[in-house]
């Protein structure tokens, strides 16, 4: 085991990761899942992670990359400590999610996409979370999701995250 | 009419093990353990039970492919990836009833000679996945799940794995690269997952919904379930309806229910009484339909025949003021988003049309722009490795066919539109 790996492996990550990755039937099956796991211990995948994932996997820091890089619910950077993640697809488009970006602009100041200066809030718009009943709607901090949205929810919204 | 799967829609709540069992759960399984595996099969071909992740396949027929003597393991993955825009029908699934999708996943186990089943969940859906792993601590402890099921000689485990966020890993072939610790790029078919699947071995691939009706079928009777439905489309199905509509949400519906009355009676029409004006009917990779053609029942035969889809079962309401070059432009950019990239046809495709759409969006069309939308469109269907492509030719085929005069007029009265998206 190098340095690099037992400083990302630490013995409470091992204890959350090892279990899962028994349940699989090969080393590389459960990439997701550590993935997932590392991102909820440390907030985000860096390089050095990806490359620690490989030791770990018995894969190639390529594999890993490749990996990180197809999904997007992986971050390369550090996160923004509240996240508003809007969705764009067809039903949330028709009921006005365009509105509600132009709202998180109005009250934060910042485009999809952006972050606040602080660093705190960041506004993004994704494709479809399967909630076409709730449109126009967002997932918060990638967990939970608010619908019907409208400039007074978004304002609360903001105002409850401060 | 009555409720099935729908009956534990009940706002706020998960029906626990105990409350499930209450309520008659967890019979269908014992009675699929006393049976031999071929009956099993045989009562769900003749249920006339459809795959309700899209495809519509007769499930038992599917069942019946599996080859059971390659000295392999056969698993079962359930597909609950659930990213078709417009449909939103398995997150309700798992969040109230987990305990009958788990029945479900017990009996296809069974049928198959499953040891080893994986649930494919998109990992948005966070809360659905955390009741359903606790819904299985349930069942383990209780001995429904482990080394003897319900007491027999059969064992059966489930795994829970969470996707990442890629429309692509709802196409099978790309599930089963993701749970293998991939890039969710699909396979070429053939040799088809029945054959070849996860980690090489014969793969049973459900869909949520499909083994959630299971456990109905085993208790009732495979005529009954079939004649809930129309010919060849057994049973009911979970549409999602959003959009235009007074009441949005998830209905459970025979297989062929009047779309028309999908959309006046049972989602309360149109808001403000406003005209219809388009329809997708199966979810965003289904053509679109014109108010002239929403006479027509919701299966998977009915529709194709309109040279649609029923698709995932996700119904999407334009009302007269919906702007349909942009709704288009909104579709277009989810593939060209969506798209693994594995294909030039597929990748180059779609980005070219988003492009070519949005140019149009910001009164900078041109006429010659349609025909060419048609080319790259004629390009994009049927020559890839999945049918991603061929998704998003459908609706780029459908639009400017059935409403080409508005597509018109935008390109010739620039002055009036000025769009961005």
């Amino acid at each position: 085991m190098t340095e690099l790996f037992n400083k990302i492996f630490t013995k409470e990550v091992l204890a959350k990761i090892d279990p899962v990755v028994a349940k699989y039937e090969t080393r590389r099956a459960p990439m997701l899942e550590v993935l997932h796991l590392l991102q909820e211990h440390y907030g985000h995948i860096s390089l050095e992670m990806e490359e620690a994932v490989a030791e770990y996997l018995k894969v190639s820091p390529m594999d890993v990359r490749e990996v990180v890089t197809f999904y997007t619910l992986y971050y390369t950077q550090p996160k923004a400590k509240v996240r508003f993640n809007v969705c764009r697809t067809l039903t949330c488009n028709l009921l006005g999610a365009e509105n509600i970006v132009k709202c998180f602009e109005k009250h934060l100041g910042i485009k999809s996409g952006a972050r606040t200066q602080d660093g705190k809030f960041e506004v993004k718009e994704v494709e479809c979370l399967g909630a076409c009943e709730l449109a126009p709607m967002l997932q918060l901090n990638d967990d939970e999701y608010f619908g019907h949205l409208n400039e007074a929810k978004v304002a609360e919204l903001i105002q409850k995250n401060k | 009419m009555e409720k099935l799967i729908s009956k534990y829609f009940v706002e706020g709540k998960t029906f626990s093990l105990a409350e499930y069992e209450q309520d008659g759960g967890y019979q269908a399984i014992r009675k699929a353990l006393e049976m031999k595996r071929e009956d099993i099969i045989e009562t769900v071909k003749k249920s006339n039970l459809r795959g309700l992740g899209g495809a519509g396949f007769p499930t038992g027929m599917k069942w019946s492919f599996i080859p059971q003597n390659t000295g392999k393991p056969v698993y079962l993955v359930i597909n609950g990836d659930e990213g078709e825009p417009g449909t939103f029908k398995d997150k309700y699934i798992l969040r109230h009833a987990p305990h009958l999708f788990l029945e479900g996943v017990m009996i296809a186990s069974v049928a198959n000679n499953v040891h080893k089943a994986y649930v494919y969940i998109r990992g948005e859906y966070v809360k659905p996945i955390q009741i359903l792993k606790k819904a299985i601590e349930e069942a383990t402890a209780k001995g429904y799940l482990g080394d003897k099921i319900f007491g027999k000689d059969y064992k059966l485990e489930i795994v829970v794995h969470r996707g990442a966020g890629a429309y692509i890993c709802g196409e099978e072939t790309g599930l089963l690269e993701s749970l293998e610790g991939k890039k969710g790029q699909p396979r070429l078919k053939p040799p088809f997952p029945a054959v070849v699947g996860l980690f090489g071995c014969p793969t049973v691939i459900n869909n949520v919904e499909t083994v959630s009706y299971l456990s109905f079928i085993l208790n009732r009777g495979p005529e009954w379930f079939a004649g809930l439905g129309s010919e060849k489309n057994g049973g009911m199905r979970l549409i999602s309806l959003s959009g235009h509509v007074r009441n949005p949400g998830v209905y459970e519906l025979p297989l062929g229910f009047s779309l028309r009355k999908l959309i006046y009676e049972v989602g309360g029409g149109i808001p403000d009484d406003k005209k219809l004006k388009a329809v997708v009917p199966g979810g965003l990779s289904a053509a679109i339909l014109s108010p002239e053609e929403i006479d027509v029942g919701l299966d998977f035969d009915q529709l194709r025949n309109l040279k649609t889809m029923a698709g995932s079962g996700g119904v999407i309401v334009f009302d007269e003021t919906t702007d349909l070059v942009k709704a288009l432009t909104v579709t277009m950019r989810f593939y060209a988003h969506e798209s693994c990239g594995q294909c030039s046809p597929c990748r180059e495709g779609t980005g070219w049309i988003y492009r070519i759409l949005k140019r149009i969006l910001e009164g900078k069309g041109r006429l010659e722009d349609l025909n060419n939308m048609a080319d790259i469109c004629a390009y994009m269907g049927g020559t890839t490795i999945c049918a991603l492509a061929d998704g998003a030719a459908m609706p780029l085929r459908s639009y400017p066919q059935k409403f080409r005069k508005e597509f018109e007029d935008y390109i010739q009265n620039k002055e009036k539109q000025l769009q961005t998206v």
